[in-house]
């Protein structure tokens, strides 16, 4: 039997990495796809505890989670369409119209 | 210790992978290894006893989510991306505060401490099918936010199309 820490290290492990890379990346596609290997990594931490706490409610929340993640994909690719029309860019550093 | 063995092998494979995905210069290649991470974290539900998330894993994140980012990037024409840098120039500062997150939750794995069993045992989810077991409980204690995530999708619908429409 794999013992529930296991699990939850590599969730975190795999989240840190979605975060560095949202982090360092310039290019927003790659920066969109590490927030989808943070959720998959929150995933994966709710269906072990859900499995080790013998519940089925973390289940329920990867529906929801994976819901959530199928609308933000959509609408940031439609950002990401809409941002390259008016600037053909994809990089962050290009984009300073809000100079945030 | 064939449980081990085979969960080492699905971690040591997700992490690289993880960090192979954020290192390729071409995101085409970015989507396609993730393609193959996906496959590898609907095993570990597998693993885990949730055959109905690893469907849902493979039908909607690797079928649905990763085809969006392939026509997306296939719209756009990335040439002169390829040539560019592929970090920001401040990317040690990136690493050092997502090492230092990593640590912070380590200590905190370390004082984990699981709350009460629930009554959805292994034998009880045999018997009754897991997706039959999962249904009966989204369908009835979950009725109220499942109806909810239709209205988030309606709302994805709607502001996809009016964000990328033409302007006229």
């Amino acid at each position: 039997m794999v013992p529930l820490e296991w699990y939850i290290t590599l969730s975190t492990v795999i989240f840190i990495i979605g975060v560095i890379g949202f982090l360092i990346r310039r290019n927003i596609i790659i920066m969109l796809i590490s927030i989808e290997l943070m959720l998959n990594a929150v995933n994966l931490s709710l269906v072990a505890f859900s499995h080790y706490l013998q519940d089925l409610k973390g289940q329920i929340l990867v529906i929801f989670v994976i819901t959530v993640a199928a609308a933000e994909a959509a609408i940031g690719l439609a950002i990401l369409v809409s941002l390259y029309r008016n600037k053909a860019v994809v990089h962050t550093d290009k984009i300073t119209e809000m100079k945030g | 210790m064939l449980p081990q063995i085979i969960f080492g092998y699905f971690a040591i494979v997700t992490i690289v992978l993880s960090l192979v995905i954020i290192t390729r210069k071409n995101p085409v290649h970015s989507v396609l290894w993730m393609l193959v991470l996906f496959f590898h974290i609907a095993a570990i539900y597998l693993f885990l006893n949730a055959e109905f998330i690893a469907a849902v894993q493979v039908i909607l994140y690797a079928g649905a989510v990763l085809v969006l980012f392939l026509f997306v990037i296939m719209m756009l024409n990335l040439k002169e991306e390829l040539s560019s840098e592929r970090f920001i120039g401040e990317w040690p500062i990136g690493v050092a505060l997502g090492l230092s997150i990593l640590l912070f939750i380590f200590f905190s794995i370390a004082k984990l401490a699981p709350g009460p069993l629930g009554k959805f045992t292994i034998e009880l989810i045999q018997k009754e099918t897991h997706t039959k077991a999962i249904g009966k409980v989204l369908y009835t204690e979950y009725i109220l936010p499942f109806e909810v995530a239709s209205l988030i999708l309606l709302i994805a619908i709607v502001g996809a199309m009016v964000l990328a429409k033409k302007r006229t």
